[in-house]
């Protein structure tokens, strides 16, 4: 059966929104859309990967002089520095999902690809965002180029996750000339062979931070030796030094104390673009595991023969499926909140920014589910490998240890965790969205008689119910811990980050469910048969992960009748009807045996 | 001088290789195609270099098939190439392959044209050598390096335990590998570029087949590889004459 996804008028579902609202399948943007000209690009991409990066991953890692810049050069050589750069600034103006893609697929370029994000995100967009025509014109058809490289000096030594608290100072000289920055940056990704480093500074006493365009060239600025890291060694990772560092006062950007804001912003799209290059990692590593599962023979048979190994297989593809819905799903939302945003009159870049922090919400989410997807990607691709696992001569080692960073870097995940729930309450509180309404209903449902209904037999029709009941859940525990806690709540950092596991499992799920019920109208259901399987085991397992976390965060703060009525609630709202998902794993797994390759 | 190029698509090196149709049918269900890499990364890069350093003034591509060919010679516009002509016509069969290409070519006039020494699918290797003899031009094959000078085609052939240097006039027919260029990755202006280039279609010349595939059969599965330690020369000396029987 084919079910009609088609909907007479669209949905305009405001970020945040996915807690209290339905979203309809023909509206969600899904990976099998992309077209020719899309794949294009992608391949050009994994092309290049396969060309310039993959033959030289160690002479990358041991940092040879003059590589990392020379395959940035060379990147930008094919314009993949300046994807969605306007135009008019020596780019090629392709939307946003175009870059997300971009992002992907080099994803899996281990410490290319961390150069590559930086330099185009972090190293380029303050400028293209905030910079005024001259900074513009000057910066950025250099950037998007590839002919100068960016980087971007937020975090210092006592200020990491706290960036707003850093101690590096400008003042303005006495002619009034230049700023004279002194101070110490830390941890700053392309350092070693940039040309040009946005600098967050507070001016005098200011209280917020202010950020400034800062050549390599200018006098007093100098770096430190690299730093010797776990993983992703390639990537050149240096302190800047500041020292009476002499910055024209036209490099200023934007306004003074406007840098918090640009600092917040950028990561928005940061958060996104991390999570889009852990996918194209994770599809890879788990090609390495499947080629080297169908080669290893123990007791007479390859190992990808083995339900334990198939297990992980299907695992591994069955996160990562679902991480990439939810990417290009909130990718897509981004994108067309700021077309609504430019149809409306307001100035594109403008636009760019507000369409996008609309949607912080969903980037942090992606952030943390992209990051802890990839990881669990390559440790059970070590896994896989056995003792070839541990060895430093086959790829999983690599991919191991370029993993973890990217749990701590854009916003560590306990951050983007708290971010995620802080966000959503104070949207609530600002009247922006709407959660007191829903939050109620569930309270009133919670007392009145369960709707023991079943639902119809439709395909999807379990796991929309199933869905619209996490969001019950999660209003339950969400409302229970605001009436309780009240101002506490920012202190009790447990709950914090039980109801942002949960709010992560319900965007995911949702995204999941609206891509693979996409997918069967357009192809039919009898070519998604292994597509479906990972809808129902992921939103099988989410509901465990829910209800584990609604458990911990409700007996943190309930106490007594009200908490006895509240976890009957959870309980129904994260039931869920008996599932093979053993067998489920295993077609999941078949599929990608047979491909010898990642194949959803 | 103006070069034509043939280009073919063919399964992607790491394409599961399928039958149906009691093994008489190549089976393409999930199988995504590429430029043949012999067409891409050394006629047709080759054919690049001849217009960027001069002595070509127009590179135009040919492929023979059906409209699921499109992408893969939209993506040969996107690496270069001024405009390509898709011959409405499917077939497998070297001669009528040939026979459609030179028909084009015969009446627009190419000085050179370039193919890959083989197509990585069939690799019959012969499609280049009809298109000369149908258009009664001259050809070289397996070229690994070539130079072009006025009218004057030098091309370096990798021969039995070597190579030998020929010269020969336009036209010229030259099948192309290894060495005669570098391979290239379309960059993002070319990509973009692609999309507003000519792409005809011609219907096929009528040519009827001159043979066709009446089944095919998977090589034997690969046995499993002995490993012997490197101080037991004997055993393997006793195995390579009893077990292999190559020695
Ligand atoms: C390889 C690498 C590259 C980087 N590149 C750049 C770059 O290019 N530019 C740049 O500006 N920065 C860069 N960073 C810095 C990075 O963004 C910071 O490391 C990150 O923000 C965390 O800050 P921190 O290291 O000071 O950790 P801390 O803030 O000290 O965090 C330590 C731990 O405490 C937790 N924690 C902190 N605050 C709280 C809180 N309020 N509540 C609960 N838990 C908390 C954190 O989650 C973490 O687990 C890079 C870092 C690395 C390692």
């Amino acid at each position: 059966m084919i079910m009609s996804t088609e909907n007479a008028t669209k949905t305009t579902i405001k970020g945040g929104e996915f807690l209290i609202k339905e979203s309809h399948a023909a509206e969600i943007f899904i990976p099998e859309e992309w077209t020719e000209e899309q794949l294009m690009i992608a391949d050009t991409c994994t092309n290049f990967l396969a060309q310039h990066v993959n033959p030289n991953l160690v002479r990358i890692d041991e940092q040879e002089e003059g590589l990392m810049d020379d395959l940035m050069t060379k990147a930008g050589e094919l314009g993949l520095l300046g994807i969605s750069v306007p135009e008019e600034y020596g780019g090629f103006g392709k939307d946003f999902k175009t870059s997300m893609l971009v992002t992907e697929r080099l994803g899996a370029g281990h410490s290319f690809s961390v150069a590559f994000a930086a330099h185009t995100g972090i190293g380029t967009l303050p400028i293209l965002y905030y910079g005024n025509e001259e900074q513009k014109s000057k910066y950025i058809p250099k950037l998007a180029s590839g002919e100068w490289k960016g980087a971007y000096c937020l975090t210092e030594p006592s200020a990491g996750s706290d960036a707003n608290s850093g101690k590096t100072k400008a003042k303005l000289t006495e002619d009034g000339k230049h700023y004279l920055l002194n101070g110490q940056k830390m941890w700053i990704t392309n350092a070693g062979f940039a040309d040009v480093f946005t600098v967050f500074a507070k001016i005098d006493d200011d209280a917020n931070l202010s950020a400034f365009i800062v050549e390599k060239g200018f006098e007093g600025l100098s770096l430190n030796a690299e730093e010797h890291k776990m993983g992703i060694k390639g990537s050149s990772t240096r302190q800047v030094f500041f020292n009476d560092c002499k910055v024209p006062v036209e490099n200023l950007l934007s306004e003074r104390q406007n840098g918090f804001k640009i600092a917040v912003n950028i990561l928005n799209l940061g958060r996104i673009k991390l999570g889009g290059g852990t996918i194209g990692a994770s599809k890879e590593v788990i090609s390495q595991t499947v080629k080297y599962a169908n080669e290893r023979e123990q007791f007479g048979r390859p190992i990808s023969k083995y339900g334990a190994i198939r297990y992980k297989i299907a695992e591994q593809a069955i996160k990562t499926f679902a991480s990439e819905s939810a990417i290009y799903r909130a990718s897509q939302s981004m994108e067309e909140a700021t077309d609504t945003l430019i149809a409306g009159g307001m100035d594109p870049i403008k636009a760019k920014l507000k369409g996008t922090e609309q949607f912080a919400i969903e980037a942090a989410i992606i952030k943390v589910h992209g990051s802890e997807t990839l990881d669990y990607v390559v440790d059970e691709g070590v896994q896989v490998y056995g003792g070839m696992g541990y060895s430093a001569e086959a790829p999983m080692d690599r991919a191991y240890r370029d993993s973890r960073i990217n749990r701590i870097f854009e916003g560590t995940n306990e951050i983007n965790r708290m971010l995620t729930v802080d966000m959503m309450l104070k949207r609530a509180m600002k009247g922006e969205l709407d959660l007191m309404g829903p939050a109620q209903q569930v309270a009133n449902e919670l007392v009145s008689i369960p709707d023991f209904g079943g639902t119809d037999d439709t395909l999807f029709a379990k796991e929309k119910k199933y869905i619209a009941n996490f969001k019950k859940a999660i209003l339950m525990a969400a409302g229970g811990a605001v009436q309780k806690l009240m101002m506490n709540l920012a202190k009790e950092q447990e709950v914090l980050m039980n109801l942002a596991d949960m709010l992560i499992e319900l965007y995911v799920s949702e995204s999941l469910q609206l891509r693979v019920e996409k997918l069967v109208s357009m192809k039919g259901e009898d070519a998604c048969k292994e597509y479906i399987d990972i809808m129902r085991v992921y939103i099988n397992d989410a509901a465990e992960n829910i209800f584990k976390s609604g458990k911990e965060a409700l007996n943190a703060f309930a106490e007594g009748d009200e908490r006895r009525m509240m976890m009957m609630g959870l309980k129904r709202f994260t039931k869920t009807e008996d599932l093979n998902t053993t067998e489920a794993r295993r077609n999941i797994a078949a599929k990608i045996i047979a491909a010898n390759k990642y194949c959803y | 001088m103006k070069i034509l190029v043939c280009i073919s698509q063919v399964p992607d090196t790491t394409a599961k290789i399928a039958f149906s149709d009691n093994n008489t049918t190549f089976n393409t269900q999930g199988v995504t195609f590429i430029i043949n890499p012999y067409d891409e990364w050394y006629a047709l890069v080759r054919a690049l270099e001849l217009k960027e350093s001069g002595p070509a003034t127009a590179v135009h591509l040919v492929t023979v098939g059906k409209a699921d060919a499109e992408p893969v010679i939209r993506k040969a516009l996107a690496l270069g190439g001024d405009e390509a002509i898709r011959i409405d016509a499917d077939s497998n069969d070297p001669y009528s392959i040939a026979a459609n290409i030179a028909d084009y070519a015969k009446a627009h006039n190419y000085d050179l044209v370039l193919c890959g020494k083989e197509s990585i699918d069939y690799n019959n290797g012969s499609v280049g050598a009809m298109v000369a003899e149908l258009l009664d031009m001259n050809f070289l094959g397996f070229a690994s390096k070539i130079d072009v000078a006025g009218t004057t085609v030098t091309v370096k052939r990798e021969i039995d335990g070597g190579e030998e240097t020929d010269a020969c006039e336009l036209p010229l027919v030259i099948s192309c590998q290894k060495g005669v260029a570098e391979a290239r990755i379309p960059n993002m202006r070319g990509i973009m570029a692609a999309r507003t280039k000519p792409l005809t279609v011609v219907a096929g010349a009528a040519v009827a087949a001159v043979s066709s595939i009446t089944g095919y059969e998977m090589p034997p599965a690969k046995s499993g590889v002995k490993m012997i330690s490197a101080d037991n020369m004997d055993e393997l000396v006793k195995l390579l004459h009893s077990e292999a029987k190559v020695i």
